[in-house]
């Protein structure tokens, strides 16, 4: 069985900007693969790309075995993309444009439709200037995942949607991946990435930077701690995988790796706290971080 | 005063964005009643010819419906009449601005970013009904001083202007309403122009039944029209300056009416529920051209509608315009020369049908950009990423580019013919050549249509640039012979080489080769699509 996504040094400039500069990305059958990237970072420039929506520069670019640019319409038979932004036609309701997708595609499942339709609480009767951002969003969703696609191409698909439809997504997303179907979720947001993804791909600046297993990946793994101390913050910054202490009083601020996070918080008590507050980091910290070194260095 | 906080900036801001188009406007609308004063003072400069003039042509009943009574027949009268649309196009222009600055604007969410700064709750509906008064009292005042400069009397001038600004008060008041009601701007348009619409057929039913300047038995109906006050106002006659208090007062009615909608909706909704759509698709919606149907056939119904009413009032004119011209020696001599005299009325009708071919014309270029507006708002991405092909997507689009100018110009003939037919009392041999004549029309039309798709498929950031060949084509069918351009000058406008099918001797060569123009530039257009980004921003 052919690779589904197979893309090495692939290129696309727009004037002088390059907005994709020798990237690799290989997605394997029946896998949910992960596409993370900061905004602007060329995640759906390559999805066009893919799509044969735009002209390459250099580079290949296979899907499902075929040329996405010269054999465009069957390979797209076989495949269901939703768009970061879904934009719909003010005059037609989204049922109508559920159905209209389904069948350019080559058909969808009714039942399943009716079922997605359920559990996303979409109203199908609205006309599509009346839906919010989040709504748009699930259009898109329900034509997709009610295909029998065996692709799936989701870009940052959960934008603008509230965290409990977010769950619904994982779960319909998961059920896909346990039907044998493949998917590419470019994404911003790690936790959903890390939530849904087998293997996963971080591209910065039109070029991957790392792309492995989730296991792999642990070092971009930390937790942000804000915590408020009852007493002097002695100690913190000796222990091994907290970065970036910042110490105002009794107020402590730091990142901390995941695996040294128990030793951390043990350290946190013997201290005693007031207050504690703890959060993953955003992408674009992680970036910071991790990349913004590499690119002075070289 | 804190509900109209903000009203400054707005105002500026609609400024800003319509700093091409309201100057446009409203400069073209001004001059046209001094040049028709100054085309009837060389054309009539008698007091008997102008009386011929009037009663053969101004009080015929077909002209008197279309443009409005006329009051006596001094040079300032019969401009009055003849500027009689310019109150129409005024509150055309007037509810269209109003309309887009006020629900278009929170239909595309941009009110939502600015009401989040200090602005008052009037600010938004202020600013644009501000604005458009402001260009219409303009517009008055230019049309009052062209007038004058014309050499026409200052007091019909400036009850002529001032109807004419308050015409145009009147619908962008209407528009402010309208804005309110609906919660998509198509539909705010819709009604406003639905308004428009009923004031002018109310007018022309008033006025139908008069000739000249004596009422027929329905002439309170002509009173109801808003469009109807401007003309009653008897400028150059026996000016009656209580006529302009019915548009003021009628705008002050219907603004007491939409300032407390305004406020008394939430942002974004509309007075009328918005309709509910089908859950499911119909069996029609399969495929990109039961798509383009869906997005074009509104289009498609309202220039259908708005053709076959001009073809009736065009067709219904033409004998009385030929016998009007026949009066006139000097132009009867000129046009005999072309066609002979007994060709007048065809020439009218080869004139006005040409016109029609323009109009269709700009139908189709519209028809054809439609591609590239569903492209930019990325609506073409997700269709193209599924089994259909580019061709297939684009084809949709240009099917209604061609096959729309064809339909409507059909329409148009067939309309013009019954109506002609009718005043002439022979619809069984001027059906079939006008609807002849009609169709002739096309091929020059799918030309510039087929610009517009190449435009689409090769330089989409310059599809724009259509429009501006339409007008360079309207400028050199309408100013050509004056200003006596070289005929190859004249041979660049598809329109030139449109044979006059009325004639008896005509050759079907250029129309075949129109169409072959076309065929051509819409092979280029899809296969320059086939190779190019999408989306090109």
């Amino acid at each position: 069985m052919e690779t589904p996504i197979e893309v090495s040094g692939l290129v696309k400039t727009f004037g002088r900007t390059r907005a994709l500069d020798g990237l690799d990305l290989t997605v394997r059958t029946g896998e949910v693969h992960g596409f993370l990237g900061p905004n602007g970072a060329g995640k759906s420039t390559t999805i066009r790309a893919l799509l044969g929506l735009l002209r390459t520069d250099a580079g290949v670019v296979r899907l499902l075995g075929g040329d996405p640019w010269r054999d465009a319409v069957a390979l797209h038979r076989r495949l269901a993309y939703v768009p970061g932004d879904v934009t719909l036609w003010p005059n037609l309701s989204g049922g109508e444009v559920i159905d209209l997708l389904g069948r350019m595609r080559g058909g969808l499942d009714p039942a399943r439709r009716a079922e997605l339709l359920d559990s996303f609480e979409l109203d199908p009767r609205k006309k599509g200037r009346a839906y919010s951002k989040g709504n748009r969003q699930k259009v898109g969703l329900v034509a997709a995942l009610a295909s029998d696609a065996e692709l799936l191409i989701l870009d940052e698909p959960t934008s603008g949607l509230d965290p409990l439809m977010e769950e619904v997504f994982q779960s319909w997303v998961r059920r896909a991946k346990a039907d044998g179907r493949t998917v590419l979720l470019s994404s911003h947001i790690l936790a959903e990435v890390e939530a849904l993804c087998d293997r996963v791909t971080i591209i910065r600046n039109g070029r991957d930077v790392e792309t492995g297993t989730l296991t792999e990946l642990r070092h971009l793994r930390r937790t942000s701690i804000e915590a408020e101390l009852t007493g002097p913050a002695d100690g913190l910054g000796q222990l091994a995988g907290v970065h970036d202490l910042r110490v105002d009083g009794h107020r402590v601020r730091f990142d901390v790796e995941n695996a040294a996070l128990d030793a951390a918080l043990r350290k946190l008590t013997d201290i005693g706290v007031r207050s504690l507050v703890s959060q993953p980091p955003t992408l674009e910290q992680l970036f910071l971080r991790h990349y913004q070194a590499d690119q002075v260095r070289s | 005063m804190t509900a109209y906080t903000g009203t400054r900036h707005l105002v500026r801001l609609i400024l800003r964005r319509d700093r091409v188009v309201l100057p446009i406007w409203v400069l073209l609308l001004a001059v046209l009643p001094a040049s028709y004063a100054g085309a009837y003072a060389e054309l009539y400069p008698t007091a008997a010819e102008r009386a011929a003039y009037l009663a053969g042509t101004a009080s015929n009943p077909s002209i008197v419906a279309l443009l409005g009574p006329v009051y006596g027949d001094s040079i300032g009268a019969l401009t009055v009449q003849r500027a009689g649309l310019l109150a129409l196009i005024a509150g055309l222009a007037s509810v269209l601005t109003v309309v887009r600055h006020t629900r278009t604007e929170e239909e595309a969410g941009r009110r939502e970013l600015l009401g989040a700064t200090v602005l008052g709750r009037y600010a938004g509906l202020t600013a644009a009904l501000l604005v458009t008064y402001a260009a219409n009292v303009l517009l008055g005042l230019l049309v009052a001083a062209g007038l004058v400069a014309a050499g026409l009397p200052g007091a019909g001038s400036v009850l002529f202007g001032a109807g004419v600004a308050l015409t145009g008060i009147v619908f962008a008041t209407v528009g402010g309403l309208t804005a309110q009601l609906t919660e998509s701007a198509a539909g705010a348009r819709g009604i406003g122009l639905g308004v428009l619409g009923l004031a002018f057929v109310l007018r022309l039913g008033g006025d139908a039944g008069a000739s000249g300047g004596t009422g027929g038995s329905a002439e309170w109906l002509s009173w109801l029209s808003p469009l109807g006050w401007a003309a009653r106002g008897r400028a150059y006659a026996d000016e009656r300056w209580w006529v302009l208090l019915l548009p003021v007062l009628f705008s002050v009615l219907v603004a007491l009416v939409a300032y407390p909608v305004s406020v008394r909706r939430d942002l974004g909704a509309g007075v009328l529920p918005s309709r509910l759509g089908p859950a499911t698709a119909g069996a029609g919606l399969a495929g990109p051209i039961g798509l383009a149907w869906r997005l074009h056939r509104g289009q498609l119904l309202g220039w259908t509608v708005g053709f076959g009413l001009l073809g009736l009032v065009l067709g219904g004119a033409a004998d009385a315009a030929g016998q009007a011209v026949e009066g006139n020696q000097q132009l009867a001599e000129i046009l005999s020369r072309l066609g002979g005299s007994s060709a007048l009325a065809e020439a009218y009708l080869g004139g006005t049908l040409s016109l029609t071919g323009l109009a269709a014309a700009g139908y189709g270029i519209q028809a054809a950009l439609r591609a590239r507006a569903e492209e930019v708002a990325g609506r073409a991405e997700p269709l193209l990423a599924t089994a259909v092909s580019r061709s297939r997507w684009l084809v949709a689009h240009l099917i209604f580019a061609l096959l729309g100018p064809a339909v409507v110009l059909a329409v148009a003939g067939l309309a013009t013919g019954l109506a002609y037919g009718l005043s002439v009392g022979d619809v069984g041999r001027e059906l079939p050549r006008l609807l002849g004549a009609g169709l002739a029309q096309v091929p020059a039309a799918w030309v510039l249509a087929g610009l517009a798709a190449l435009l689409v498929g090769w330089l989409p950031r310059l599809s724009g640039v259509a429009w501006a060949v339409l007008a360079a084509c309207l400028l050199l069918g309408q100013l050509g012979a004056v200003l006596k351009l070289n005929q190859w000058a004249l041979n660049l406008s598809p329109f030139t080489h449109t044979p006059q099918v009325l004639s008896p001797d005509w050759s079907v060569t250029p129309l075949l080769a129109l169409s072959a123009l076309t065929a051509a530039l819409l092979a280029l257009s899809l296969k320059t699509f086939q190779t190019r980004n999408i989306p090109t921003p």
